[in-house]
């Protein structure tokens, strides 16, 4: 009997599989906004992370070949560290987030979603926040360091003379920025990953659940 | 009455058939038998009624014919198809065209509008969006909330949430709609307005309801009520029998 209805089941199923990027990317982006500074608590951890890589981005190109191998791979290494913490916390925030969601996420199971579509949903959420606090950290991070570095040299000379090497031209300000975000939007979703395939593994029953 | 409920052809037309259904939760060296063998047959356009105290295996079994949950052994078809054989792809189609839900806490999706939560399964079927749109507002006019389309369910009260739920419960036109506890978030009233609202869907749509319910309203109008006990069913009542038993307690 389930032969006579398959044809027309698998081409649906087809259709059905396939759901519109732009339907998830509208979802996230909703999610987002209605729970934007819980978003933003969320992605503070690459919006601090990414600043501070900024600033020594930025600290790196304005002092040039003044800076000593060993004080740039111990920046390196800080950078490198502060960004794992800040992986860690919003593999954190995330699987919270998910508990949250438990039975809204279940219902989408019920409704026809499949597993893929839930971790779409927050894969895009996830970039959407890493791309907001990751430019936010970029412009955070870079201000904070011209400025410093500005004040700490001697005005007369700090754009012009040798302390500024030439290497920190507007190139390298879209060189750092590209990293940056970049980095933010790839860090953001890799933390996310674990979280959103614990949230497509929920099983459909967990909307009929009253106690969470 | 609909009990008698025939596809036109005299014949009469299963929608859901279980047969020999056991289930078995292990806890650590802990063996519960939640059911012991359950086989029930319900018909094309059946208003149906699951009974049972906490810890007869009713839940279990409401989930297993909503193909929430596998069983241990035993069959569960819907439609003529063995749910044992779809795979999770398939399940989820199965869940997306043939099977609405309704729960006992509406469960709607908080960051989306009325119009956009009972589009959303039309979406996961793949239909177009103005499509989609369409129906959504046949729908929630069909449950007489389309002037509220564009508020979200914390703008609308319980029974407001509700009737969005069950209009989003028939996006698809599924052949079986499964509510559970849908008034046991509600006030008396509104219960009841939502009970009259399911069957009448049930009877202008003629799709099949499948309730788990304590709610003596929601039993009163049901085609049969299925009382199940220690993971076995105790006793299948028929429309007179519910009646009867109505207005015995109601002497009282």
């Amino acid at each position: 009997m389930s032969n006579a209805t398959e044809p027309t089941g698998t081409t649906n199923k087809k259709r059905g599989v396939q759901l519109p990027f732009k339907k998830a990317f509208e979802f996230a982006l909703n999610t987002i906004k209605i729970r934007f500074w819980r978003s933003m608590i969320t992605a503070g951890g690459v919006f601090l992370g990414i600043a501070f890589l900024a600033s020594v981005l930025t600290s790196k190109a304005v002092a040039g070949a003044n800076v000593s191998v060993t004080e740039a791979a111990r920046s390196n290494w800080l950078v490198a560290l502060s960004l794992l913490v800040c992986a860690v916390g919003i593999t954190n925030a995330m699987l919270m987030s998910v508990t949250e969601r438990f039975r809204e996420i279940g219902t989408m199971k019920c409704l026809g979603a499949l597993e893929q579509f839930i971790v779409k949903i927050f894969l895009i959420e996830a970039a959407l926040m890493g791309a907001i606090a990751s430019s936010l950290g970029y412009l955070t991070g870079t201000l904070l360091m011209v400025a410093t570095k500005y004040f700490s040299f001697n005005p007369k000379t700090a754009f012009h003379g040798e302390t500024w090497i030439g290497s920190f031209t507007g190139g390298a300000f879209g060189m750092n920025l590209v990293l940056c975000v970049g980095l933010g939007i790839v860090l953001t979703m890799v933390a996310t990953l674990f979280p959103a395939i614990t949230a497509s593994r929920i099983p459909p029953a967990a909307a009929l659940r009253s106690d969470v | 009455m609909s009990n008698e409920k025939s596809n036109g052809t005299g014949k009469v037309e299963y929608v859901v058939r279980a047969k020999d259904l056991t289930k078995e939760f292990v806890m650590g060296n802990e063996v519960t038998r939640a059911l012991k063998g359950i086989s029930i047959d319900i018909k094309r356009g059946e208003y149906i009624s699951i009974i049972g105290p906490s810890g007869s295996g009713k839940s279990t079994f409401f989930n297993m014919i909503g193909g929430l949950d596998k069983p241990n052994s035993g069959t569960v078809f819907i439609n003529d198809v063995d749910m044992a054989q779809l795979d999770a792809n398939e399940l989820a189609f199965l869940r997306c065209h043939t099977i609405g839900y309704i729960f006992q806490t509406f469960n709607l999706i908080p960051v989306m509008t009325a119009l956009e939560n009972v589009m959303l399964p039309t979406v996961f079927a793949g239909m177009p969006s103005d499509e989609g749109a369409a129906r959504a507002m046949e729908l929630l006019d069909t449950v007489g909330l389309g002037h509220r389309y564009h508020h979200k369910p914390g703008q609308l009260s319980g029974g407001q949430q509700q009737r969005v739920a069950i209009a989003r419960a028939l996006a698809n036109n599924p052949a079986i709609v499964l509510a559970d506890e849908p008034t046991g978030n509600l006030d008396q009233n509104t219960g009841s307005e939502i009970i009259a609202l399911l069957r009448q869907l049930n009877q202008e749509h003629n799709v099949t309801i499948i309730t788990a319910t304590h709610d003596p309203k929601m039993i009163r109008v049901s085609d049969r009520a299925v009382i199940i006990r220690d993971g076995l069913v105790d006793q299948i009542q028929n429309r007179a029998e519910i009646e009867a038993e109505f207005t015995t307690n109601d002497g009282h």
